[in-house]
């Protein structure tokens, strides 16, 4: 117990002292990140000249990760509030309220730097890290997503990144014993040299027991848990902050490595001392580390640390203070405990075999006291150093508005049933089984709705309730226009969610953008952003949690803008809950919305005329709200046997994705009238959904929906094992389903 | 019927395995934890799923060392009924209550799917309930499945009954597309000599309710409920 002693020598050392100076040198302002302008502020805010450590502490503080600099000013846009909403971005993570009682936590967060770098190591911590973010607010993770985007396909490192990012999620996701149970990928050529790993966890709780970071009262032990702190990882908060090179791949030694055995003794010794009343502030020390967790916690609870880091567990020896307060070191939590309860507390950690050691105690004086062998390492004032981060309006061009693609503008297709199975065969739209059969997507036992849905949906444990969730975004869209794609990318989770019969409750995202220092960059953010909380505020469909990962780029090239948007939704019985998959032959199926056959960034454009160029589909939010509330009614009613979305592929993939569901064919109209047939069956126009029937109700519901002004076409007869298309063909669905499974197998093998 | 559930470090099936226990015989199994001495008196013992000691050194080789092992094997050699369920089949493996040893599946890869199983009798105290050669579908989720025996453990195994799942096309073949992992002879889960431990590597838990897709599962433990309530 000699660690629970020790902070009497902390104490000794007074407070006004200053530590020793770094010799400063451009180059030394330079590694860290920081410009010249920015070092200046620094040295206006200590009024001298910092310490190494020091130097350090503001090097991450103040790195685009950590700081929001260049977004924080558009990020307060958002839409943010509900009633909902228990609390919004600014915690570890979002809650919402599921009524009686409970409360989903969950955050989305981006690994991409470390995952190009080492993908099995950098998506295994992502994963790590988003799990912590929520288990630090009380929360018991129950379901694990992830947005996923690779390089070319025949690129020579895809292969390569995609076994090692999705080993990585397993490993990880699938020892700690939480499902994953959703997510999506992508392969573009744009993310070549900046793959894209996105990590969404989500949490339960009791709303009555929620923990939070403010480090309120003064004299109360500082508490370090968890596994030891290594040298891995530093300034891994300012990597993730830089554009890639020719050098990157020196930079392996920042990525952190992952110990999942390790997080799931953590999980389970915080949620048992979170059981007992002795927790009043806990943050999970992740992007840099115990630097970060400190002040947050410091500033948000308006008190001083002072720490000894004598008393900090190591894993190496001769480790400096500059190294263990930027150490990103996994599986670690800082929590501020009442005074008294330190060895009920120590008696939890000792039986689940982790380190727990009070490292310092929390102080009026305002400041960040950081005491190593015996002298200073550090003295800074922590709200100063919380809020005096640069924020950046940086300067932007708005991408210019692309022209209008019409129907008849792309070369047609003469065999649409060949074009579809050329589709559904290729790496956009194949099966995902390969990455997700990796993933145990069943443990804890309550999934109720699998991967490859439009949404997963798990049960919220000993309830008749359904906790539903999707990730999505377009990002050919999103490049093309700005606005309409961050539309539709919060509104593609809408509807995925309304889809299964789930109530949309809100989103958390992740931010993945180039260079913001180039105008058009910044451009494609702010108008994403625009786009995404239009879409938020129509919907009614706040912005929680979230993440910004900037400097995408490798050699000046950046990706295509990808904001991942994670969204949740509630079922109130799951027994009423859709699937994609036909039921019954003899059903009437029945599209949704109007079908003008937008070609404009499909991937109909793509495969006839060789790239996506124009207009993406227009989103208009108040028919996407009209028609999903309407499709969410009749699930609910029981009156619907499958419900699709439409998107990637349009109207005719949607229809294919149900037979493949369900193992039963369909024999539909050629509907298609002036519209050219591969630009109707392939068309990408929004506010669309597939529906199947019992056919004793189809004319009821067509009525239904004239009722409410809202399009509806019966557009085929379920039936047989194939897909045929009158004047048009058929094809087996045997066929289409042995070359949808066989892409992703072939291409990674 | 008393059941008890081991609770090992990074367990991670022992609440599913515990829901199950409730919810088909009626009454909560004791959750035991890996540093206990001894079970508690029971009718039955169950080593979850899940990644104890995050199967470092080799799957289920460090729980098979905890404390409370020394008391479980001596109960099974009592003729306690054990059921191990996945990573708990491989705790049995290593504690060499079950002959031979599960290797990494051939793919290298983990695999979580729902595979057909044929129950290849149905006279013991686990599948009275199915009929001796029904197909059923549970699901699997393991990296280290690929059952590996000497070739007199698996003419043993064979010989004496005592290979209790195999996995099999939707025909009953046990072919090798139906063999997820690669184990000798399709082989999902074994007995003991006497026939009252059972390891298996799919998750009979998980399939017990038609909301999480089907009700495969329960035969196994209606079983237990027959032959020990």
């Amino acid at each position: 117990m000699s660690e629970m002693n020790g902070m009497s020598d902390t104490t000794i050392i007074s407070e006004t002292e200053i530590p020793e100076p770094v010799a400063i040198t451009a180059e030394l302002i330079a590694e860290h990140g920081l410009s010249d302008d920015e070092y200046k502020h620094l040295l206006e805010i200590i009024g001298r000249e910092p310490s190494s450590t020091e130097l350090g502490i503001f090097s991450v503080m103040w790195s685009e990760h950590c700081s929001y600099k260049s977004s924080r000013y558009h990020l307060k846009k958002l839409p943010v509030d509900g009633p909902q909403v228990i609390q919004g971005p600014g915690e570890n993570a979002g809650v919402v309220d599921l009524g009686d009682g409970q409360a989903a936590i969950f955050k989305m967060e981006s690994h991409n730097h470390p995952s190009y770098i080492e993908p099995f190591q950098g998506a295994a911590t992502g994963v790590g890290g988003i799990m912590r973010d929520v288990f630090t607010m009380g929360a018991r993770p129950v379901a694990n997503l992830n947005a996923l985007r690779f390089g070319a396909p025949d690129h020579p490192k895809t292969s390569h990144l995609v076994n090692g990012v999705v080993a990585g999620i397993a490993a990880y996701g699938n020892c700690m014993g939480v499902p994953t149970v959703g997510g999506e990928t992508n392969f573009d050529k744009r993310y070549d040299q900046n793959i894209l790993v996105n990590a969404m966890c989500i949490g339960l709780a009791d709303t009555d027991k929620i923990f939070y970071s403010a480090a309120k009262g003064v004299g109360l032990p500082v508490v370090y848990v968890g596994s030891k702190t290594g040298r891995d990882g530093i300034h891994g908060a300012t990597m993730a902050s830089a554009e890639f090179d020719e050098q990157t791949d020196e930079k392996r030694p920042t990525v952190q490595v992952g110990d999942p055995f390790a997080e799931k003794l953590l999980l389970e010794a915080c949620l048992e001392l979170m059981s007992s009343d002795a927790i009043i502030a806990i943050q999970d020390m992740g992007a840099a580390g115990l630097t970060s967790s400190s002040v947050e916690m410091a500033d948000k609870g308006g008190v001083g640390f002072t720490m000894n880091l004598d008393h900090v567990p190591q894993r190496e020896t001769g480790m400096t203070a500059y190294e263990m307060m930027l150490s990103e070191s996994q599986e670690r939590m800082l929590m501020v405990l009442k005074p008294g309860s330190e060895a009920s507390a120590k008696a939890i950690f000792d039986k689940w075999d982790l380190d727990f050691a009070v490292v310092g105690k929390t102080t009026d004086t305002g400041r960040l006291i950081v005491h190593h062998n015996g002298v200073v390492e550090a003295n800074l004032p922590v709200a100063t150093l919380a809020d005096s981060a640069p924020e950046y309006q940086r300067p932007f061009v708005k991408t210019p508005k692309p022209n209008f693609v019409a129907p008849s503008d792309v070369p047609a297709t003469d065999d649409v049933l060949a074009t579809l199975k050329t589709l559904m065969s290729g790496p956009h739209l194949c099966s995902r089984r390969w990455i997700y059969e990796q993933y145990d997507h069943m443990v804890m036992g309550d999934t109720v709705q699998r991967p490859g849905g439009d949404a997963a949906v798990v049960r919220v444990h000993g309830t008749n309730k359904g906790l539903a969730a999707a990730t999505d975004v377009t990002p050919r869209y999103c490049y093309a226009d700005p606005y309409e794609g961050g539309k539709q990318a919060v509104v593609e989770t809408w509807r995925n969610l309304t889809a299964v019969g789930a109530s949309p409750l809100a989103i958390t995202n992740c931010l993945n953008f180039g260079n913001p220092t180039r105008e058009e960059i910044m451009g494609q953010f702010v108008g994403c952003l625009e786009g995404m909380g239009d879409a938020c505020r129509a919907l009614d469909y706040p912005i929680v949690s979230g993440n910004v990962s900037l400097y995408n780029e490798t050699n000046g090239i950046g990706i295509p803008p990808t904001p991942a948007i994670g969204g949740i939704g509630l079922i109130d019985d799951i027994s009423t809950q859709a699937t994609v998959a036909l039921q019954n032959e003899g059903d009437v199926l029945i599209v949704i919305g109007e079908t003008t056959g937008h070609v404009g960034q499909s991937l109909y454009q793509e495969l006839q005329s060789g790239d996506f160029n124009g207009a993406p589909p227009a989103v208009d939010l108040e028919l996407e709200r009209r028609h999903g509330d309407m499709v969410r009614s009749l699930i609910v009613d029981e009156r619907l046997q499958a419900v699709h979305d439409t998107s990637d592929g349009g109207l005719l993939v949607a229809v294919a994705e149900m037979c493949l569901a369900g193992k039963i064919g369909v024999q539909l109209d050629d509907i298609s009238g002036i519209v050219p047939a591969g630009s109707f069956w392939f068309g990408e126009d929004q506010a669309r959904y597939v529906i199947s029937v019992e056919p004793s109700d189809s004319e009821a519901l067509l009525a239904d929906f004239v009722n409410k002004g809202i399009p509806a076409y019966q557009i085929g007869i379920t039936s047989g094992k194939e897909i045929s298309i009158d004047g048009h063909g058929s094809l087996p669905l045997e066929q289409l389903s042995a070359e949808f499974e066989a892409y992703l197998p072939n291409l990674l093998a | 019927m008393r059941s008890s559930v081991i609770v090992f470090p990074a367990s991670n099936c022992d609440r599913d395995a515990s829901v199950a226990l409730e919810q088909i015989t009626g009454s909560k199994p004791s959750m035991i934890w890996h540093a206990e001495s001894s079970v508690p008196e029971t009718d039955l013992i169950v080593l979850p799923g899940g990644f104890s000691f995050g199967d470092y050194l080799r799957s289920g080789a460090m729980a098979a060392q905890s404390p409370i092992m020394k008391d479980v094997i001596a109960k099974a050699k009592a003729g306690v009924p054990v059921l191990g369920i996945c990573n708990g089949f491989q705790v049995l493996v290593e504690s060499e209550l079950l002959p031979g040893a599960l290797m990494r599946n051939r793919d290298i890869k983990f695999l979580c799917k729902d595979v057909q199983l044929k129950v290849e009798r149905g006279d013991t105290i686990f599948t009275s309930k199915y009929n001796q050669g029904e197909i059923i579908t549970i699901p699997i989720a393991h990296h280290d499945g690929n059952y590996f025996a000497s070739d007199e453990t698996l003419k043993e195994l064979e010989g004496e009954g005592r290979v209790a799942f195999r996995y099999v096309d939707r025909d009953g073949a046990a072919t090798s597309e139906a063999n997820p992992n690669g184990s000798l002879n399709n082989i999902a889960g074994i007995y003991n000599k006497d026939m009252k431990v059972l390891g298996l590597m799919p998750h009979p838990e998980r399939l017990i309710s038609q909301e999480l897709g089907g009700t495969d599962g329960l035969g196994l433990f209606e079983s237990l409920v027959e032959a020990l309530a």
